[in-house]
């Protein structure tokens, strides 16, 4: 009985931080819809929304109201079933990413020590390539279902894409793995809070990771998927009202957990720089240390956020072969002759060696 | 082949460097550059806040002209019909009869006065055929609206307000440019 007890709470304080990160999630989504037309309109010295709301910051709530109450539009010769579940899976494995990462260090609600995290699995970064790769699923039900060759040719190229750029992303992540050790988010997280950031360490590894990361969100430049010039849309042409929304959506979301994926392994995570934490947490208390780093990592992930608009907004989308080629004869080489060098490294610290 | 302006500059054909060919210099520099624009004037007009003043050759809907006792000034001569390159103006004579001498200007006026703001390219042809100064091409846009009728617009479209009678709206609509003639 009492076993039972312990687990109720323990369900319930996760059931509470899943509806919070989702909604946190959603909320960022939303709003980094309104902050992507910010960013574009004063980069080219333009106002941007401002129209509801102070500041047009209602522009999400009305953007979602005009997505629901566009019409419908189910294409006849499309197979119905998997026309809705293109969308939905898209915006599924968005949101499944954000269970791992670890959010902040630990709060105290009623004398419980609650982790920041929905789950602290040992195998964090896998799971997260397992599910970034079901999004490709997404595109290319999207692009199948709607029996349209314009969308079935951008979902291929979606799905080759992102297939191509995970080996980039996963090499250029094995190298983080020699230094770290381990495959848990959390872990990483807290060997970089005692220590020095990972970006330190793996300079060309962070660049060649956020790359991919690019690529595999599908942002300007990799956005290839959907090239309206040359495949009149993409991949999500004959959708209509809120599930192109939710296309559009999962775009965000994805954007949200890479960034926060990418300032997790490379940037400290929750870490708040030039701070010892645990000597925080004697004069402000755990709870305080854990809203602090909250902010931290949302900081970071804004900044991450902001940068993916800067680059949509300045850089011109790639050609498929120029991808293609970056992607196997540039990163790929790459990342492996990083994996070679910090493994070299590696061994010589290991052997004593001083630098 | 002689150069048009002293901004055209020769097509560099080199082969990329390595350096080139990493890409990561030139991105830099371009976010770089959009990141400035980030920070300058913004060239937005919030329009119906802000309005952008019309250049003084601006040609928008047209307007019968009074003079300054309130009378018509339009003698139906059909002049600006016959300058209307798109023939958008139509009109109908009439003669003053006694005791009208308060309305209308000259002898003859115009019963009927119609242009089709469909047809019209606002050239302005027809306020330089006017021997009256009794049409001009005000700084009003041509409005939107949902039937093609409506854009044919009638004599109590046109007329400008009465000056004696209703001096506000007659100066609404000479404009800011102040009334010619
Ligand atoms: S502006 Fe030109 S087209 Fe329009 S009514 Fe006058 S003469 Fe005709
Ligand atoms: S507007 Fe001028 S040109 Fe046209 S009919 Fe009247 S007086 Fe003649």
């Amino acid at each position: 009985m009492f076993l039972l007890e312990i687990d109720l709470i323990f369900l319930l304080e996760k059931a509470i931080l899943i509806g919070g990160i989702i909604t946190v999630s959603l909320l960022i989504a939303m709003y980094s819809t309104w902050a992507e037309r910010k960013v574009a309109a004063f980069m080219q010295d333009r106002i941007g929304p401002n129209r509801a709301g102070p500041g047009g910051l209602l522009q999400p709530l009305a953007d979602g109201v005009k997505l629901f109450m566009k019409e419908e539009i189910i294409p006849n010769a499309s197979n119905k079933f998997l026309f809705v579940l293109g969308p939905a899976l898209a915006m599924m494995t968005a949101m499944m990413t954000s269970a791992v990462i670890p959010w902040g260090g630990k709060i105290e609600v009623f004398g419980r020590s609650v982790d920041l995290q929905i789950a602290d699995i040992n195998i964090g970064i896998l799971y997260i390539f397992g599910v970034v790769s079901m999004g490709v699923y997404g595109i290319m039900i999207g692009g199948w279902a709607s029996n349209n060759k314009f969308s079935l040719l951008a979902a291929l190229r979606g799905a080759s894409q992102m297939i191509s750029y995970e080996l980039a992303m996963g090499l250029s992540i094995i190298a983080l793995l020699m230094l770290t050790g381990s495959l848990s988010m959390k872990t990483i997280v807290e060997q970089q809070v005692v220590g020095l950031w990972n970006i330190v360490y793996q300079p060309l590894g962070f660049l060649i990771f956020m790359i991919c990361a690019f690529a595999e969100c599908n942002r300007t430049p990799f956005d290839l998927p959907e090239a309206e010039n040359e495949l009149n849309f993409g991949y999500h042409q004959e959708y209509s009202s809120m599930k192109l929304g939710f296309y559009l959506f999962a775009e965000y979301i994805n954007m949200f957990i890479s960034s926060a994926v990418m300032a997790t392994l490379y940037f400290g995570g929750y870490d708040i720089p030039f701070v010892n934490d645990a000597n925080l947490a004697n004069s402000i208390g755990v709870n305080g240390v854990a809203a602090l780093q909250g902010l931290s990592l949302f900081a970071k992930v804004v900044g991450f956020i902001f940068f993916f608009m800067w680059v949509r907004w300045t850089i011109p989308r790639f050609r498929y072969d120029q991808l293609m080629n970056l992607g196997w004869k540039g990163l790929i080489p790459l990342a492996l002759l990083n994996m070679l060098v910090t493994g070299a490294l590696v061994l010589l610290k290991q052997n004593g060696w001083q630098f | 082949m002689q150069a048009l302006t002293n901004r055209s500059k020769a097509v560099d054909r080199k082969p990329m460097t390595i350096w080139d060919k990493m890409y990561i210099p030139a991105i830099a520099k371009g976010m770089g550059v959009t990141l400035t624009h980030f920070f300058k004037k913004k060239a937005t007009i919030k329009y119906p806040e802000e309005k952008r003043p019309f250049s003084p050759v601006f040609r928008g809907l047209h307007i019968l002209n009074r003079d300054e006792e309130g009378r018509e000034r339009c003698t139906a001569c059909g002049l600006c019909a016959v300058a209307c390159p798109a023939e958008a103006i139509t009109m109908e004579a009439a003669e003053r009869q006694p005791g009208e001498e308060h309305l209308y200007r000259e002898e003859k006026y115009a019963a009927k006065y119609e242009i089709n703001m469909l047809r019209c390219i606002f050239c302005g042809l027809c306020e330089e055929a006017c021997p009256k100064d009794a049409i001009y091409l005000s700084e009003t846009f041509a409005p939107a609206n949902f039937a093609r009728q409506t854009f044919i617009y009638g004599k109590n479209d046109l007329l400008i307000p009465d000056p004696k009678t209703e001096p506000e709206l007659y100066q609404k609509a000479v404009g800011e440019r102040g009334r010619k003639a």
